[in-house]
């Protein structure tokens, strides 16, 4: 990796943003692993909390725009230095996001357990496609911590195993829908909570486009992405 | 490139002409060696920029090209620099009229002890036989061309020292560009003025690559950032990478290059 800045100052206020962008990561990590517990086992007051701490992540998201506001003003970052404050506006979008459809996740559980019987093994439904993403986000976010462009173009094709799942799962509850309409409301509700969950890997997928963006100088969004050389580390 | 999806300025790619081709150029300040086997090319009605650090030979570099060096003895250039299908080193040419064709501005502006008037005509005189009116036109032209005419036209007969700083480093360009050149050498222009001259200047850089190939020495990197098409970063008489001016600043191939311009340096 590269050395020091002249400035300490710069190097301080760069190590800065980037801790929190961590922080915010595994605070949104906590926040989906949270809401899939509570969709699984239905715990309503555990629910409430994913919820508000959304707030949190939200507020995180504002703060860390206006510090990268000032590292631009401030310090007219180029080459690498620009690359990773751009690309930190576009991943705390992402991880913003992330929190909001957590909390899609915890919402949805917490309105399914409250109304009762369900009809069919929910959480067993959404099992493949929960533990796929968890793994894509976190993998999204070690890849991030570490700029490692080899780890980000598995996680970006791996992202198609989610979509697939998804896939399955419609195609799961709509027969279940057409079989027994008495579980049209929680298939509909499972459904919500799986597309909730193939968008984290949406995004997931995006910030690992990020990495390789900071990492290698290419922008790779919405094209087919290539192992290449990087350039100056 | 990116710019020229938006449609907005020419890509410098579409620039194939040189002006200038700089070939294996060493450069002497007695027995001390201060430019080292530098090849580069200046690309025509561009502007390019030279960076680096002090003493990294840059202004050495800028110098050779119109033989401001052969002023001071004991300071020589071997090598080629190719302009107009000649090696402008050779013994034999005419420098006179080669700093006709490849003018220079420098740091601090330096107009003539004389009016306004007479610092643009004195250069042209030198060169062409022209009439009164002709010569009229000549200096209207060059001080239009300078963004100086609205401010100096009630006051051509006056000194060229009256002028404010930034309306002086102005003058210096329009008496460069009277003679008709093919270049313009700028040795840190903007470095003695305030910032909004300094704007003034890099808007008429801008204007002028459309009839001039421009060089620009700066040791302001947002200056090389904003102004130029291609930009070679030096280092200890050595040319360390030269590339198109967005790929040298959003993602420079060598690492010194990335490490000066973000600050990393030292």
């Amino acid at each position: 990796m590269t050395g020091e800045h002249s400035s300490k100052q710069y190097d301080h206020e760069l190590e800065g943003i980037r801790s929190q962008v961590l922080l915010m990561g595994g605070m949104v990590e906590t926040q989906f692993e949270e809401a899939l517990e509570c969709f699984r086992i239905g715990d309503i007051a555990r629910a409430e909390r994913v919820m508000a701490e959304d707030q949190a992540v939200n507020q995180l998201e504002v703060a860390l725009d206006d510090a990268c506001r000032h590292m631009i003003v401030k310090r007219q970052p180029t080459a690498n230095d620009l690359r990773t404050v751009m690309a930190t506006v576009k991943v705390i979008t992402d991880l913003e996001r992330i929190g909001d459809e957590a909390t899609k996740v915890a919402r949805t559980a917490k309105s399914m357990h409250e109304r009762g019987t369900v009809g069919f093994a929910h959480f067993d439904m959404i099992r493949t496609i929960a533990k796929a993403t968890s793994e894509l986000l976190h993998d999204s976010l070690d890849a991030f911590a570490r700029l490692d462009g080899k780890q980000a173009l598995q996680i970006i094709a791996a992202d198609e195993v989610v979509d697939h799942e998804f896939r399955v799962i419609m195609r799961t509850m709509v027969t279940f829908m057409m079989e027994d309409p008495r579980t049209i409301s929680s298939a509909l509700d499972t459904l919500w909570v799986a597309k909730a969950i193939e968008r984290i890997g949406d995004h997931a997928k995006n910030i690992a486009e990020y990495v390789i963006f900071v990492a290698e100088g290419r922008d790779i969004r919405h094209s087919k992405p290539t192992a290449a050389e990087p350039p100056a580390a | 490139m990116n710019q020229a999806m938006l449609n907005t300025t020419p890509t410098p790619a579409a620039a194939k002409a040189k002006t200038i081709e700089i070939e294996g150029l060493n450069f002497f300040y007695g027995k001390t060696q201060s430019l080292k086997n530098v090849s580069l090319d200046i690309h025509a009605k561009q502007v390019t920029a030279f960076i680096g650090p002090s003493g990294c030979g840059k202004s050495t570099l800028l110098r050779t090209l119109n033989r401001m060096y052969d002023l001071y003895p004991g300071q020589r250039a071997e090598g080629k620099i190719m302009y107009r299908g000649g090696n402008i080193l050779d013994a034999g040419v005419d420098v006179n009229m080669l700093r006709a064709k490849v003018g220079m501005v420098f740091q601090k502006p330096t107009p003539f002890p004389m009016s306004i008037y007479d610092n643009i005509a004195f250069g042209v005189r030198l060169y062409e036989n022209l009439s009164k009116g002709e010569m009229d036109e000549r200096v209207e032209w060059a001080l239009k061309k300078a963004a100086l005419w609205e401010e100096a036209k009630d006051k051509l007969s006056k000194s060229g020292l009256s002028l404010s700083g930034g309306q002086q480093q102005r003058l210096c360009i329009a008496r460069g560009v009277a003679v008709k050149p093919d270049v313009l050498l700028l040795d840190e222009p903007t470095s003695a003025l305030d910032p909004i001259s300094t704007a003034k200047i890099e808007e008429l850089i801008s204007e002028l690559k459309q009839d001039y190939t421009i060089t620009i020495v700066t040791h302001n990197m947002q200056q090389a950032a904003r102004c130029s098409d291609y930009t070679a970063y030096m280092y200890l008489g050595e040319l360390v990478e030269f590339g198109e001016t967005d790929q040298i600043f959003m993602n420079p191939a060598r690492k010194e290059t990335q490490d000066y311009i973000t600050g990393r340096f030292g």
